[in-house]
């Protein structure tokens, strides 16, 4: 997704523009994660099952290596095709070119932030083949002629009434119909026509068993399940990590995933995909995209381990507050803002910094991966490789100039002072950031280093 | 080289020293009656748990609430009621279904989901097309958690198994949950003694 040139923090101030929907937002979010704790504090082993889900993908990016020849195997004896691509580019033309193999040119597609990634409907459409999201808020926001703003609720940044809108104006709802169920009812028709008419399915992957060669698919609303069975080419992609080592292992991560992501026991659907239905062809593309120079960083590599349940920006303060869309990347949120510099330290580098250290996404993290932790080594990469915002860079150099000499510390700070009792209009002006949101503070009549000069003195 | 040799090839210079699986998981805090644990998630996620005694029980049910629809069934135990000669026809003819009766292999009581292999939906999309779907389940055949789930299902072959859970079901429009998303409006599951 291209955002021009607006970085986090201008994107975030259009978000910030209307105060009342900002509230909202942030209070729908808050919502699911505190269904989320509810869920979590149900299964008292909670902890203990957090720490096998890390280790077991630990073990994964230690030896993916073996499990992915492994998978590869496995999902060939199971009558699978399986491609491997490098990048984005090469994904999306192995798609195209099984969709040319079978003179498709209209496809239905349920959820996956990988094609979101690789821009595979853009790239599809510029080769004249038509594709429609089938999941409920990718197809909102599909209609929108937007990228989801989340990965599991695409259209949480969405009143109903503007959903009304948008039905009323492309599937001819009546006006002013905003009912959730009135809405719904109306989707599954439009959709229940795609699902029957389209020959080929996409659907994402949320694990594949290197053991089995099987992969799953979770959803609520059976979307990937209606595409997958009715369509006579079905065509998963998946990023490399999403591999895990045996089919037991499913037990951990389906318990901790729904939980984690929307505060229920599980998906409705958990469909377990081992070999093509009679008649079918069936395709996984495995994708680097970046992952493997991931794997190379040992500071970021366990941001891998991710099985995308989005808790980290139902919880994020910073999320909440400045929308999926600030983020300008496919995966938004704490996460996102650990992934996206891998594959553009340039365009990302703000990320990072969209945060507060706070912590929040590491302690619901289901895997454990030390998001926060993450967001802070990435800041010292970006200003390290010199792709720091050319103005923070520049404060920074002023103040450990500052910081490293006592007598301009001392005399900066009486400069200071005296420029905001006499002349405030210097630091209470557009230039100054910190001034935006706040008031300045009072000004002392002196610094605590003169204070306990003279005090002492007197001793 | 080809991308798939060149993944392997970064793959095996970045990972790092090979760390060992932990430990299998087992059931920690067992329901003290899961059947009760299964009935009422059931419930909780928009489902309906119907506990019969036999099959005529099933028959009594659905021609009390599905009379005069399009029915296809898997059991033989429901011959009477149900279609005849479904099974092999093209999977979109079954979109105008409105109740579907199969059966599963197992439930389990942390979050009432049944698991169902290709064999015993006949065809792949029957339980995800239909209107309203109906599974029968033995009450001996509730499990506790997904770690016994998985011990159960072990090595078994299949070419598509599927956990479901309740209806369809979206809260994608200002997370209002709406039942009905494309999937099965309604679930309900009989409890066979």
């Amino acid at each position: 997704m291209s955002s021009g040139t607006k970085d986090h923090a201008a994107l975030s101030e259009i978000f910030n523009k209307d105060e009342a929907r900002v509230d909202w937002h942030d209070e729908t979010l808050w919502f699911v994660r505190a269904k989320r704790d509810k869920a979590a504090h149900n299964i008292p082993e909670w902890e203990s099952l957090r720490e096998t889900a890390s280790l077991i993908k630990n073990n994964v990016l230690s030896n993916l290596h073996n499990y992915l020849i492994d998978f590869e195997e496995q999902a060939k004896k199971n009558g699978v095709t399986v491609h491997w691509a490098a990048d984005a580019a090469e994904h999306n033309q192995i798609v195209h070119s099984i969709l040319k193999k079978h003179q498709v040119d209209r496809l239905i597609k349920s959820k996956s932030m990988l094609t979101e990634e690789c821009h595979l409907n853009e790239y599809l459409k510029e080769q004249g083949i038509d594709v429609i999201d089938t999941d409920l808020g990718e197809r909102i926001v599909q209609l929108a002629k937007e990228p989801p703003s989340h990965i599991v609720l695409p259209c949480i940044h969405k009143k109903k009434e503007e959903i009304g809108e948008l039905f009323h104006e492309h599937l001819g709802t009546p006006e002013g119909m905003s009912d959730p169920v009135f809405l719904t009812a109306a989707a599954r028709e439009h959709l229940r026509e795609t699902f029957l008419t389209r020959r080929a399915a996409i659907t994402g992957v949320n694990f594949a068993v290197a053991e089995t060669g099987e992969f799953v698919v979770c959803t609520n609303e059976g979307n990937a399940d209606m595409g997958a069975h009715l369509a006579d080419v079905h065509i998963a992609c998946m990023g490399i990590e999403k591999i895990i080592p045996k089919r037991k292992n499913l037990g951990v991560f389906l318990r901790l995933l729904t939980r984690s992501a929307t505060g229920q026991p599980i998906t409705t659907y958990s469909s377990h995909f081992k070999k093509p239905r009679p008649g079918q062809e069936m395709h996984i593309v495995l994708v680097d995209n970046g992952r493997t120079t991931q794997l190379s960083r040992p500071d970021f590599r366990n941001s891998l381990k991710c099985i995308r349940c989005a808790a980290c920006m139902n919880t994020c303060p910073v999320y909440r507050r400045s929308g999926g869309h600030s983020y300008h990347t496919a995966v938004a949120g704490p996460i996102g803002s650990i992934l996206a510099p891998n594959l553009d330290m340039k365009e990302y580098a703000d990320l990072p910094f969209a945060s507060t250290l706070c912590g929040s996404c590491s302690n619901v993290c289901p895997v454990k991966i030390n998001i926060h932790e993450q967001l802070y080594k990435w800041r010292q990469v970006i200003v390290k490789e010199g792709y720091a915002d050319p103005k923070k860079k520049l404060a920074m150099k002023a103040m450990e100039f500052t910081l490293s000499n006592p007598f301009v510390y001392r005399n900066a700070g009486k400069a200071g002072r005296w420029f905001m009792k006499h002349a405030p209009f210097t630091v209470n002006n557009k230039l100054n950031l910190w001034y935006q949101h706040r008031e300045m503070p009072e000004v002392p009549k002196e610094s605590f280093g003169e204070w306990y000069k003279k005090n002492k003195k007197n001793d | 080289m080809t991308s798939r040799e060149q993944i392997l090839a970064k793959i095996l210079s970045s990972q790092p020293e090979l760390q060992a699986l932990p430990p299998d998981v087992l059931t920690a805090f067992p329901a003290a009656d899961p059947i009760a644990a299964f009935a009422t998630l059931l419930n909780t996620i928009g489902g309906t748990c119907i506990e019969v005694s036999n099959y005529e029980g099933i028959q009594k049910y659905i021609l009390e609430h599905f009379a005069g629809q399009r029915i296809v069934s898997t059991l033989p135990e429901l011959n009477t009621i149900s279609e005849q000669g479904w099974e092999n026809q093209d999977p979109h003819s079954y979109a105008d279904v409105d109740l579907a009766v199969i059966s599963a292999h197992f439930g389990v009581a942390e979050n009432a989901a049944l698991w169902i292999t290709e064999d015993l939906m006949h065809q792949r999309a029957v339980p995800f097309i239909c209107q309203q779907l109906a599974v029968v389940l033995s009450r001996k055949e509730i499990v506790q958690t997904m770690h016994d789930a998985y011990l159960k299902i072990g090595t078994a072959d299949y070419g598509f198994g599927s956990f479901i859970a309740g209806p369809s079901k979206t809260a994608d429009i200002e997370q209002s949950l709406v039942l009905g998303a494309h999937g099965p409006k309604g679930m309900t599951v009989f409890l066979l003694d």
